[in-house]
């Protein structure tokens, strides 16, 4: 994918994207709610027309080769349903019937652990065995290229695990997989390579490790505090290497955690202020968000 | 490809029957409805004559046959606005197999239903015969695709059920009070019926209720099943032109200009039938036929 644009009204959604998947890899496209991903991955898909730039998917054009790339890819969409009264073991025959190459279906209902709900409705099913189902539904086809766009968002943490599991299985079986995310720990443990994406752009591309490393390997230390303090004065603080003050919370980050924990106490005693809570984090990809954009994924 | 697509279609089609028959909704509506529709009837116009009756169910036949077109349109719709669409349009299966897998599902279902309305109305209400019954079934097969097809056109150039279910509405009223299925023709006054030429649903109505009363045979009813044909081909193929997958995507002007070239079968047809009059003189010889049969038969008396 080369100088990808896409636009909708005034809205900039995808600003020049460009990047490439090598074949097997697990690519994740990693950033907070509207910055561009779904658009980026939709275009991927063939579900939408890029303004300008150049795309191959398979080496084919997603968007005027028809059903011939369609039977090369799987994908799990962000929003999308079953009617309510199809039952689990018909849909996965149905989208199987479409393609040319085949999966057995029954194999992926045990595969997914749905064979208890195979004759379940679609609408009898929670919200995680809908979302086995679109992964299943996903790899009918035996696909080449698997497209994964928050496959794992709003459900609950067990869930979520269990997603992930399917997916290091994907990784294992050496399938190319897209996959979009705001979530750190989804990136992180699953991907090989991550681009992190804001605005509709992508400001840094690398393994999750490269990633790290590049923000200094530093500790985060985010505290609260009774009453506002000096921000030269934390910054000035003995371990302390960098800092930020993202909303009441201010982000201290330290290569020696303990020195500049010691070191905050005393300052915050000194200066008749009080804890009110302190947390501490191991470097992860979201300071390397942090860092580059001065604000939280989440935000 | 041509073998893919037929595959497609036809597998759409069985999942498509399966969703009907589990829809307590569709049943409601698809059976119970003309049923009662039917009793109502023939309990105020029909009571005396079993030619009567027959003339009424070709008018049920009609309701049962055009159902798709309220039906297919709110599926359409709701499917979109589930984002159920654009989970089918990821895979290689493109709009014609989807819309005519519920065409052609819609027809499967209206054939039994048809068939139990008929008996009741032969061995419970006592109509005078069972028609042609050739020709019922064709004039069932085309006029349940056509409506069916336009049912797919109003929920393509609708962007929510909200809007889908007021021009239904509006559209159903034509077709249920301006085709002769509930109310004759031949009531109306001269302007009004040459209006009734340019609705679809007059042909399938006129079509039913000559099949019925004197059993028409097919080249009687030629200009209907043509003119429902040639109304079918053009709906459809606007239907999967003007076809949309997602729920975002708002109506193109130029899906509106397709709409316009959908009713033009039906404009032509209509103007046809109102410089030649064959339609209407049929609808007027069968009132007059009607008419001679309840002076000639004794009130309650059955005939077969």
């Amino acid at each position: 994918m080369q100088d990808l644009h896409k636009s909708y009204g005034a809205v900039e959604a995808v600003r020049g994207l460009t990047f490439n998947v090598e074949q097997g890899e697990v690519f994740g496209l990693l950033g907070p709610n509207g910055a561009g991903k779904t658009s980026t991955v939709e275009i991927l898909e063939g579900m939408r027309t890029a303004d300008s730039g150049h795309v191959r998917v398979c080496g084919l054009n997603p968007e005027s080769s028809g059903n011939k790339f369609k039977q090369q890819i799987g994908a799990v969409l962000q929003s999308t349903a079953l009617p309510d009264k199809v039952r689990v073991k018909e849909a996965l025959d149905l989208f199987a019937q479409f393609y040319q190459e085949r999966a057995d279906t029954t194999a992926l209902l045990e595969r997914f652990q749905l064979t208890e709900k195979k004759n379940a409705f679609y609408k009898e099913l929670s919200g995680g065995q809908k979302q086995r189902l679109a992964l299943a539904m996903a790899l009918v086809n035996n696909p080449r290229v698997v497209f994964l766009d928050e496959p794992t968002a709003g459900l609950d943490p067990q869930v979520r695990r269990e997603i992930y599991d399917i997916i290091e299985e994907l990784r294992r079986d050496k399938k190319t997989v897209l996959l979009t995310t705001h979530y750190i720990e989804e990136a992180e443990r699953l991907c090989d390579r991550v681009a992190i994406v804001d605005h509709g752009k992508i400001i840094k591309t690398g393994t999750p490790r490269e990633l790290k490393q590049s923000s200094g390997g530093m500790t985060r230390v985010e505290v609260r505090l009774a009453r506002p303090a000096q921000e030269t004065a934390l910054r000035a603080l003995e371990g302390v290497t960098d800092f930020r003050m993202i909303g009441d919370t201010y982000v201290l980050y330290a290569s020696r955690a303990p020195q500049a924990i010691v070191s905050l106490v005393k300052h915050l005693e000194a200066d008749s202020n009080e804890l009110q809570s302190m947390e501490m984090y191991s470097p992860s990809l979201e300071d390397v968000f942090i860092e580059l954009t001065g604000r939280r994924l989440r935000e | 490809m041509a073998g893919n697509a037929i595959a497609n279609t036809l597998a759409l089609v069985k999942v498509r029957i399966r969703l009907a028959t589990r829809n307590k909704m569709f049943l409601f509506f698809s059976l119970l409805m003309p049923m009662i529709f039917l009793f109502l009837f023939v309990m105020i116009w029909g009571k005396s004559s079993p030619l009567k009756i027959s003339y009424i169910f070709g008018g049920i036949l009609t309701l049962t046959v055009m159902g798709g077109f309220w039906g297919l349109s709110v599926q359409l719709v709701t499917f979109r606005e589930q984002g159920i669409l654009r989970r089918f349009r990821l895979a290689p299966v493109g709009a014609g197999p989807m819309l005519a897998s519920s065409i052609i599902a819609n027809f499967v279902l209206v054939v039994p239903f048809i068939f139990i309305e008929m008996l009741v109305g032969r061995y419970v209400l006592h109509m005078a015969s069972w028609g042609n019954v050739p020709v019922i079934f064709l004039l069932a097969m085309i006029g349940s695709a056509t409506f069916s097809a336009f049912g797919l056109i109003v929920a393509s150039v609708t962007n929510s059920m909200q809007e889908t279910q007021i021009i239904n509405q509006l559209i159903w009223m034509v077709f249920l009070f301006l085709s002769g299925a509930t109310i004759p023709l031949s009531v109306f006054p001269s302007w009004i019926q040459h209006l009734t030429l340019f609705s679809p649903a007059t042909y399938l109505a006129t079509g039913f209720q000559s099949a019925m009363t004197h059993r028409a045979t097919f080249p009687e009813i030629l200009t209907d099943s043509v003119a429902l044909t040639v109304g079918l081909l053009v709906a459809f193929e606007i239907a999967r032109r003007i076809f949309r997958w997602e729920p975002e995507e708002k109506v193109s002007p130029r899906a509106k200009v397709w709409v316009v070239v959908a009713l033009i079968p039906f404009i032509a047809f209509g103007a046809y039938e109102a410089i030649h009059g064959t339609l209407l003189n049929r609808v007027h010889s069968t009132m007059d036929f009607l008419d001679r049969s309840d002076a000639a038969t004794p009130p309650n008396a059955n005939s077969n």
